[in-house]
Formats: C-alpha cells, sequence, structure tokens
C-alpha cells in the first residue's frame, strides 16, 4: 500500500490485526447516544429475566432515567461548550459534537421521552381480563384473531418489548444527525428504522392493518436504504473516501491525491452527482417529502397511535439533521446542482402536501399529510444555505416535534367501541362533550396552521424570512399560499369539534393517568412560549447553527 | 417609567377574557356583569389616552418600546397618533354596547355538558377580540401589528361559527351549516389575505432589517432605505391584499355579507364597526407610510375598485330581503367610501375617511343593533316578514330610523359630515370619481327608507301585532349611541382635532399637497 488512507472508525477494523491500534472513543462526549443504548440493552435483559409482573415498571423506570440522563448529559456537554468553541469531531472522525448535533439530540430525547409517555399509557382501553393494557399487541407473534391471540391477551400479556425498540430507535435517531461519514450514516439509519418498522406492527386494536402499514413501511425503507447504500458507494467510489470532510474536500478540489484502486474512477462528477443523489433520495424517503411519500399515510394511520406521535417527531427531526449536515458540509460545493432540486422537491412537497390533505377523512392520515406539507416548509429553510437557513430549521423542528406528539397524544384519547375513533365524522361535536380536550387540540391545529402566538408561526416565520435572505422569494410565496390552503383542513377539524352536532352514538373522552396527561400539557406549554416569548430558544438555535467540519 | 397606558387598554380586556372564561358553568350572570365591567374599565383607559393625548404633539405618543424576538429584528412598539386615538376610543366605545345587545345571546338553549359554558365563551371572546383590535391600532411595529391582526381571526371565527340568531327561517341544522360555512368563509378570506401580507412582511424584513414603522418610515423618506420600483409595489400590494380582504374592498367582499347575516347582531356590529377598521386603519398607517411611491401608483386601480364598491354594495343592498345582508351590503359601500377618501390624497379626503371609521362604526352600531332587536322579537331576518312595527313599537321604529337616515348620511347626524367630506376631498383632485361616488349617497336613501318603509309602516302583521317595545336594556344601548351621532353630527370638532395633524403627517409622508383652488387673476 503506497498510499495512506484516510483512516476512519470503519477501516481500522479491516486493517492487517498487526496495526490496529486501539481507536480513541470520547466517551464522555458520546454518552447521550451511549447511555440510551445501553438502556436499550438493559431493557431487552430485562425481558428475559424480570418476571412478566414486573417487566412495564421495570421497563418504564429503565426507559425514562435512560432518556432523562442523557438528556442531562446533552444539556452538560452544551454548556461546557461542546456546541460552540469546543465543537469537534469525536471517535476518529465518525461522530460530530456541535451545535446542530446536540441541539437535535436534545430535541429528539424529549420527543423521545414523551414518547414513553405515551407508550406507557395503559388507562385507556378497557382493561383486558382484569389487566391493564396499553396500546400494543398482547403477543406480536400470534395470528390476528387466532386462538393463541386469544389466550394471550387472556392471559394478560404485554408487549413491553416496545419500551427498548423505542430506546434503541432514539439511540439510532442520536447517532443519525452527528454522523460524520458515510457509513456511520448508514448505520445509524438501520439502527433506527428496524425498530420503527417492528413497532409499527405492534398494534393492539385493527392489528392487519397494523401489520400491513409494517409491511410497506419495511418494503419501501429497505428501497430507499437501498438507494442510500448505493449513493454511498458512488461517493465512495468518487472521492476514495466515506469521511464527509474528505469529500467535501475532494468535491472543492482541494484533495487531488488518487488512490490506486480507484483512479479511474476518482473525481468522475457522474459518480458524485448520482451519489449524491441517491443518498439525499434515502434522507428525504425518511423525511416524507414528495415524491418519497407515498408511505407516510399508511404507516401514520396503520400504526399503534403513540409509535405514529413519536415517529412523526424523532424521525423528522433526526432525518433533517442528517440532511443539513450532508448538504452543508459534505455538499455545499455541489450547492448549484442540488439548490434547483431541492427548491423542486419543496414546492411539490409543500402543494402536495397541504393539496391531498383536503380530502382526508381520518384524522391521522389527516395528520400524515400534514406532516409532508410541513416537511416541505422545513425544506424551504434547508435551501436557504446560510446559518439563519439551519437556525430556522432546528427551531422548526423543536416546535413541531412538541406539537405532534401532543396531537398523536390527544388522538389516543378519542375512542369508542372500536378502540381509537380516527375517521373524522367521529368527532363532530368534540368541542360540546368534552370542551377541554377539543380546546387543545384546537390549539395544536391552530400551531400546525401557523396562526400567530403559537410556536408553528414562529417556527413558519423563522424558515420562509431564512429562506427570503437566501433570494427564494418564489420559495416563500409558495409556501404561504400552500399555508393558506393548508389552513383550510384545520379549520374544518375546528368546525367538525366546535360547531358541528355532536353524534348521539359519537366517541367518548378517556381519561388518561397522568403520564399522556404530561405529553399533551408540554406539548401545549412549549407550543404557547414558542408562541409568545422564542427569543431565548431562537437564541439557543442560532448559537447552535455552526457545523464543525 | 411611566405608566404603560397603551398595554394597560389592551390587557385589561385580555385579562377581562381569560376572568369570564373561568366563570363556572352556572354563574352566567356574573360572567356577564364581569364582561360589561372589564369593557367599561377599558373605556376608560381609553379615554383617559384620548384626554392624555396632545393633538399637534409628537406623532407616535404614548409610546412604549422594550425588546421582544431580537432574531427577527421585532420590538414590542407601541405608540398612537391622532387616527390611532380616535379608533382606540371607538372600539373600547362600542364593546360595552355590544357586550349589553348580547346580552341574552348566549345563553345555552339545551344542557349540554356540564363543563359547556358558551355564555363564558361568548364574552370571554368579545373581550378577546376588544384587546388584539386595539393592540392593532397601537402597534408601531409591523410584526407586532401583524400578529394581533392575524390572532383577531380566531376568536372572531369562533364569535361568528359558535353563536347565531335562535331563530331561522330553514331551522336550527340548517342555521347551523351556513353558519358554519359564513366562518370558515371569513376564516379562510381572511386568513389568505393574511398569508400573502406575511409574504410581504418577510420582503419587507429582507429590504428594511427591522420591523419599526418609524424607522422605516424615516429611512423612506430620507433616502436610506432605497426600495426598487418593483418590489415597492410588490410590497405594497401585498400589505394592500390583506387590508382590502379585511376592509373589505370590492371584489373581495364576498365574506361580508355571510359573516354578518349568519352572525347574532352584536358580532356583526363587532365585524363591521370594529375589526373591519383595522383594515383601512392599516391602509392609512402602513401603506401610505411605507410604501408612499407604489400607493400613487396603484391610487387609480384603487380609486376605481372603491367607486365599484360603493355602487354595487348600495345596489345589492336595495335587492336584500334579509335585514342584516341588507346592512352588510351597506356596509361594503360605506367601505368603499372609506377607502376613496384615503386614497384621494387630499387632507379633507383623508380626515373624512378617519372620521368616516369613527361614524360608520356608531351609526351601523345603532341600526344593527336595533334590528337585532327586531330580529330577536320576531324571529326572522326577511324584510317581508314585518310590517306596520311602528304602531305597535313606536320607540323601536323610532330609534331605528335615526340609525337608518344616519346610514344614509342625513345632515345633522354624524355621518353626515365625514361622508361630506369624502366628496369634497374626492371632488378637487378627481372631479368624475367624486361625481359617481354621489350616486352612492342617492342609491343609500333609497335602500334606507325602502327598508323602514316596508318594516315599520303599512298595516300591522299579525305576527308583528304583540311585538314588545325596546326594553330597559336595550334604550341603554341604543340611547347613547344616538345622542353622540347627533352630537358628532352637529359638533366634529373634537375628532376632527385629534385627527388632522396625524392626516397632514401622511400626506407629507406620500409628498402630497392639497391641490389649491383656481381663481382667476384679477385683470
Amino acid at each position: 500500500m503506497s498510499t495512506v488512507a484516510v483512516h476512519s472508525l470503519w477501516t481500522t477494523a479491516v486493517d492487517p490485526i498487526s496495526k490496529f491500534q486501539a481507536p480513541k472513543i470520547e466517551y464522555a462526549q458520546l454518552s447521550p447516544t451511549l447511555i440510551v443504548i445501553g438502556a436499550a440493552l438493559v431493557g431487552v435483559l430485562i425481558e428475559a429475566f424480570v418476571p412478566r409482573k414486573s417487566r412495564y415498571h421495570a421497563q418504564v423506570f429503565v426507559s425514562v432515567v435512560a432518556l432523562a440522563a442523557a438528556f442531562a448529559a446533552v444539556v452538560a456537554l452544551a454548556s461546557g461548550g461542546y456546541g460552540t468553541t469546543k465543537a469537534h469531531i469525536a471517535a476518529m472522525g465518525a461522530l460530530a459534537v456541535d451545535g446542530p448535533a446536540l441541539f437535535l439530540q436534545g430535541t429528539i430525547l424529549l420527543a423521545g421521552l414523551f414518547g414513553v409517555f405515551t407508550f406507557a399509557e395503559r388507562r385507556l382501553d378497557p382493561a383486558a381480563h382484569g389487566n391493564r393494557v396499553d396500546s400494543f399487541a398482547a403477543q406480536a407473534a400470534s395470528v390476528p384473531g387466532s386462538d393463541s391471540e386469544k389466550a394471550a391477551v387472556k392471559a394478560g400479556f404485554t408487549t413491553t418489548e416496545a419500551f427498548p425498540l423505542l430506546l434503541f430507535a432514539v439511540g439510532g435517531m442520536l447517532v443519525f444527525p452527528s454522523a460524520n461519514d458515510l457509513l456511520t450514516l448508514f448505520v445509524a439509519l438501520e439502527v433506527f428504522s428496524l425498530p420503527l418498522y417492528l413497532l409499527c406492527a405492534l398494534a393492539r386494536r385493527k392489528r392487519l392493518m397494523s401489520q400491513e402499514a409494517a409491511v410497506k413501511y419495511f418494503l419501501l425503507g429497505a428501497f430507499a436504504s437501498a438507494f442510500t447504500l448505493f449513493g454511498i458507494a458512488l461517493l465512495y467510489g468518487y472521492a476514495g473516501s466515506v469521511s464527509y470532510a474528505t469529500i467535501a474536500q475532494v468535491v472543492d478540489g482541494t484533495v487531488t491525491n488518487v488512490d490506486p484502486a480507484l483512479a479511474n474512477t476518482m473525481g468522475n462528477d457522474v459518480l458524485l452527482l448520482i451519489g449524491a443523489a441517491m443518498i439525499v433520495m434515502g434522507l428525504l424517503f425518511k423525511v416524507g417529502a414528495v415524491p418519497f411519500h407515498m408511505w407516510t399515510p399508511d404507516v401514520y394511520q396503520g400504526a399503534p397511535t403513540p409509535v405514529t406521535g413519536f415517529m412523526a417527531a424523532a424521525t423528522k427531526v433526526a432525518a433533517f439533521g442528517a440532511l443539513l449536515r450532508l448538504l452543508y458540509v459534505v455538499l455545499p460545493g455541489l450547492r448549484w446542482d442540488w439548490r434547483p432540486v431541492m427548491w423542486a422537491v419543496a414546492i411539490v412537497t409543500m402543494l402536495g402536501g397541504a393539496i391531498v390533505a383536503i380530502t382526508q377523512t381520518d384524522i391521522k392520515r389527516l395528520l400524515a399529510y400534514s406532516s409532508i406539507a410541513h416537511a416541505g416548509f422545513i425544506l424551504a429553510g434547508v435551501i436557504a444555505t446560510t446559518r439563519s437557513g439551519v437556525s430556522s430549521v432546528l427551531f422548526y423542528l423543536a416546535a413541531y416535534s412538541f406539537v405532534t406528539i401532543g396531537a398523536f397524544a390527544v388522538v389516543t384519547l378519542v375512542r369508542d367501541a372500536g378502540g381509537e375513533a380516527t375517521h373524522l365524522s367521529k368527532w363532530a361535536g368534540l368541542g360540546r362533550r368534552s370542551p377541554l380536550v377539543a380546546a387543545v387540540f384546537a390549539v395544536f391545529l391552530l400551531a400546525f396552521a401557523g396562526i400567530p402566538l403559537t410556536s408553528g408561526f414562529a417556527g413558519k416565520f423563522a424558515v420562509f424570512k431564512a429562506a427570503a435572505e437566501g433570494g427564494a422569494i418564489p420559495l416563500v410565496v409558495i409556501g404561504v399560499i400552500s399555508s393558506a390552503v393548508a389552513a383550510f383542513f384545520y379549520i374544518r377539524v375546528i368546525v367538525l369539534m366546535f360547531f358541528s352536532e355532536p353524534n348521539p352514538e359519537g366517541p367518548t373522552v378517556a381519561v388518561p393517568s397522568p403520564l399522556t396527561l404530561t405529553a399533551i400539557g408540554a406539548g401545549v406549554a412549549v407550543t404557547l412560549v414558542l408562541g409568545v416569548a422564542p427569543q431565548y430558544f431562537l437564541n439557543l438555535a442560532s448559537q447552535a447553527s455552526v457545523f464543525v467540519r | 417609567m411611566s405608566f404603560p397606558l397603551l398595554t394597560a387598554t389592551a390587557v385589561l380586556p385580555a385579562v377581562g377574557a381569560v376572568a369570564t372564561a373561568a366563570v363556572p358553568a352556572a354563574r352566567r350572570t356574573t360572567a356577564k356583569w364581569l364582561a360589561l365591567l372589564f369593557s367599561l374599565a377599558t373605556l376608560v383607559l381609553a379615554a383617559v389616552i384620548a384626554v392624555r393625548f396632545e393633538p399637534g404633539g409628537a406623532r407616535y405618543q404614548l409610546a412604549e418600546s422594550h425588546a421582544w424576538i431580537k432574531d427577527f429584528g421585532v420590538r414590542y412598539e407601541l405608540g398612537v397618533d391622532g387616527i390611532g386615538v380616535a379608533l382606540v376610543a371607538l372600539t373600547a366605545l362600542l364593546i360595552p354596547f355590544v357586550i349589553l345587545a348580547g346580552w341574552h345571546d348566549a345563553d345555552p338553549l339545551e344542557t349540554g355538558s356540564r363543563r359547556w359554558r358558551p355564555t363564558q365563551g361568548f364574552f370571554a371572546l368579545i373581550l378577546a377580540v376588544e384587546a388584539m383590535v386595539i393592540l392593532s391600532f397601537e402597534a408601531t411595529d409591523v410584526f407586532l401589528f401583524y400578529i394581533f391582526f392575524e390572532a383577531m381571526l380566531i376568536p372572531m371565527y369562533f364569535l361568528i361559527g359558535g353563536f347565531g340568531d335562535r331563530a331561522h327561517e330553514h331551522g336550527e341544522q340548517a342555521a347551523a351549516t351556513q353558519r358554519s360555512y359564513a366562518a370558515v368563509k371569513f376564516l379562510l378570506y381572511n386568513l389568505a389575505g393574511g398569508l400573502i401580507m406575511l409574504a410581504a412582511v418577510i420582503g419587507l424584513y429582507t429590504q428594511a432589517g427591522n420591523f419599526s414603522l418609524p424607522e422605516i418610515a424615516q429611512a423612506r423618506a430620507n433616502g436610506s432605505l432605497h426600495l426598487a420600483t418593483s418590489t415597492e409595489r410588490w410590497l405594497f400590494l401585498g400589505f394592500f391584499f390583506a387590508f382590502a380582504v379585511k376592509a373589505p374592498l370590492w371584489p373581495l367582499h364576498t365574506w361580508l355579507p355571510n359573516a354578518m347575516g349568519e352572525a347574532t347582531a352584536p358580532v356583526a356590529v363587532l365585524i363591521t364597526a370594529v375589526v373591519d377598521k383595522v383594515g383601512t386603519f392599516a391602509m392609512l398607517r402602513f401603506c401610505l407610510q411605507l410604501f408612499p411611491e407604489a400607493s400613487k401608483w396603484a391610487t387609480p386601480a384603487i380609486l376605481v375598485l372603491a367607486l365599484i364598491s360603493i355602487l354595487y354594495g348600495a345596489l345589492l343592498a336595495v335587492g336584500q330581503r334579509d335585514i342584516k345582508r341588507l346592512v352588510a351590503y351597506a356596509s361594503i359601500s360605506h367601505f368603499g367610501f372609506i377607502i376613496l377618501g384615503i386614497f384621494a390624497m387630499t387632507s379633507q379626503g383623508q380626515s373624512g375617511a378617519t372620521l368616516y371609521m369613527v361614524n360608520h362604526g356608531i351609526s351601523t352600531a345603532a341600526l344593527m343593533l336595533v334590528a337585532g332587536f327586531l330580529i330577536s322579537r320576531r324571529g326572522s331576518r326577511l324584510i317581508a316578514d314585518y310590517g306596520g312595527v311602528q304602531k305597535v313599537a313606536p320607540v323601536l321604529a323610532g330609534t331605528f330610523l335615526v340609525g337608518g337616515l344616519a346610514t344614509l348620511s342625513l345632515p345633522g347626524l354624524a355621518p353626515f359630515v365625514s361622508e361630506f367630506l369624502v366628496l369634497v376631498g374626492t371632488f378637487t383632485r378627481h372631479p368624475a370619481i367624486g361625481i359617481i361616488a354621489t350616486f352612492g349617497i342617492v342609491l343609500a336613501a333609497l335602500y334606507v327608507l325602502v327598508l323602514y318603509q316596508r318594516t315599520m309602516t303599512g298595516p300591522v302583521k299579525a305576527e308583528v301585532a304583540k311585538m314588545p317595545d325596546l326594553r330597559v336594556r336595550e334604550l341603554v344601548v341604543v340611547a347613547p349611541l344616538i345622542a353622540l351621532l347627533i352630537f358628532l353630527g352637529v359638533y366634529p370638532k373634537p375628532v376632527t382635532d385629534i385627527v388632522n395633524p396625524a392626516v397632514r403627517q401622511t400626506m407629507s409622508d406620500v409628498h402630497q399637497t392639497d391641490p389649491q383652488p383656481e381663481v382667476e387673476a384679477a385683470k
């Protein structure tokens, strides 16, 4: 070997054993991820060794403590200056510890924490054979409607595996936005995707629909992962490295040393363009941007609602984080190529999500299309390619994830004999029966619609301002037009809740435990605080908006 | 630091809204009195503002300024000029009457959930609207203004959609459907306008770097902030579109008849006399100050639209079968006059337009509230269902007539002064438009007098025969409004003194001077 290959966490492992040196890992700086993954492993052990009766409490305890501890670790790192002055690349170039990474990790951890609260809710479904049950299937492996399922229900089984699965997903999501080489990116992608596929299949009610959603999500997700992997291979061929920094240098033309093995391909722009496009495609799939959004409505509808809420919030945060880092750190030299494409994607995403949402009759599908429209708004901020673009996206993601978790938590409360009553017609007159629940949901809808004095408006203003400053005025105009379209269907739900006559056989609102109440309460509080006094958080996002390179 | 009078005037009704909403379900009457009390206290504060305001002093008085969202360049900046004072006073004045007139409008018919408290909600929403409207009259920061301009739609929307007249010709279910249609239409029109404005607000920020109206206006005036002609025009159109929807100007007016027709009379007054004024006020304050050149560029088109509004609104009012929709179309016609006055670019026109906003508020409130009392007695909004009311309920008919005469601008009543000023102001610069606009007055006489004739005179209809006359509460609502109409008709000086300096300022912002009368040189 004549050339000095650029070492990374991954290439070290394949070197001959004689050359092997222990990789240098900054454990303290990676502690948020390590805590969560460690707790997930503990969760697996709990499933194996703790008696069935105590598992639920043990799992909830471990998950909550781990997520809270990891969040504390993030805060400690951020206040120790790792978000700003001490930002650097850890774990031999595999992971970045910088402002955007810490900000998004904090957001994901809070989303995960409130996700656990909704996962752990056991007061909504009526008790089955004297056992309190949550939203998850008694025994995921039993065929829906079969005798074994009945036996499992009768025995009071619950799928407490959901908690370690959530922790694994959170672990992957924590790595995803901080991944600083393409292989880490891919591993993180798989680590958080696989648990989510499983979680989607675990619904207690409407199990067939849930399993169908999981299969769809898995197949399309696998497709997207394959695209990403192929793209990674092509980029490696182009740059001779999977490290973000090296690829960026090769794109800029500052590094030209050719690895003899790659002499024919290195520097070939075709590989760069196709490879970059394929990776971005994989990320846009996770984000749920048109035209890679097809899975969103089915999966959002079929998955257990707590899972939907968690997934809608946290996946978006993680995927946008990774997209930002990829576009801002690896491909800034290519921005004259990707900006027009992202313009087009943002436009069709905003308009497509908003327009198709109008025809929806199921509240979960409606929120799914609304999430697509929001992905478009966030993309408008991504396109700005300025520091204020990054900070606006960070702020938007934080604001959006709380609204989303809160909104889906409210959806779990409105129930009839068949479980959650998600058809819109059943929500008629909810405001008369349960004014408080309807009012809370209205607050979330108004935040989604971007009405002033809610966090949705502050976020929308931030991304549109960044886009306008980046010269994307037409994007802003299309953004406000699709906001107007989107407002229509949010308002339609409010009309239904407050101005329609209640259906006498309509759903009832279940009284939740303090867990769900905490999640909803936090959602409302954050929505209003970020709407009225966003300065502190904007400041935080703005400080956190510099990527380490 | 001095007492933040402007903030207090808006915080008081906001606190009142929260307090009213928190009253337990069984204590409905407490909630009503609480709301009334808060609105009266707000009126007192508004009166203090009017007294403390010095006409001819600084442009924006009683100013307050605090840091708010630094990252957006947004400050919490309040300040009133003469126009603002007049409109804050109008708002604070009308709300107690709205509350008093709607005293029984939100009493629950059936007992729903124990937590369902429509009465508390109704009055809390009215106070919330008042708080936001007052803040938007006071804000001198464009972003701050925008926030309340948009946010006030939400309580307004619930007021329109959630509360309607008890009786409806097609039954309760149809009424609910039409109501929610009207509410959604109101919201979507205004939201769309507001979102277009949002794009313009962001565009303005990218040019100016902050949102402070005085700062931007000054930078525009001394040339340190130069906007390209096309940029200025686009931004102007973005702002103007939102205000034209709100005002409303033809052809963006179609939400108003629906909203006013389906809402209860007090809410209809809230829409047309209070909320819509924010639109015309904002044209004066924001469009003219921020974009003087574009305003002049757009003037011919806007004048034509205003003219169409005047005639179209009046013609459609003549053809209405529904009393409330008739008043709504009359309002569209009057808003045409206000916009005509603003864009005539003469000091008489703009003074007249501001005065018109105040007078139209009072006169429409009088007419609409009496109409509401009438409708609540008979349970029908159709003109054809009435006849001979003046024999049964002479006081009601009398007050209705005064309100109607004010609407048609009878000399001696307040609207005459303002309409005359607007026409004079228009005529000195655009004689042809002034002449055509005059037909609006003729049509106004037609729709008001025909309305009166069909409902109040003639043989007494059987359904009307036992109609009671105005009650004490209703008299308390109507009498002060009529007294004000007469007072301001004879002696408009208190308002014009406050308004005129501000109008002169605005005129100088757009570099306009009044055309001088041409006098033939003496031989």
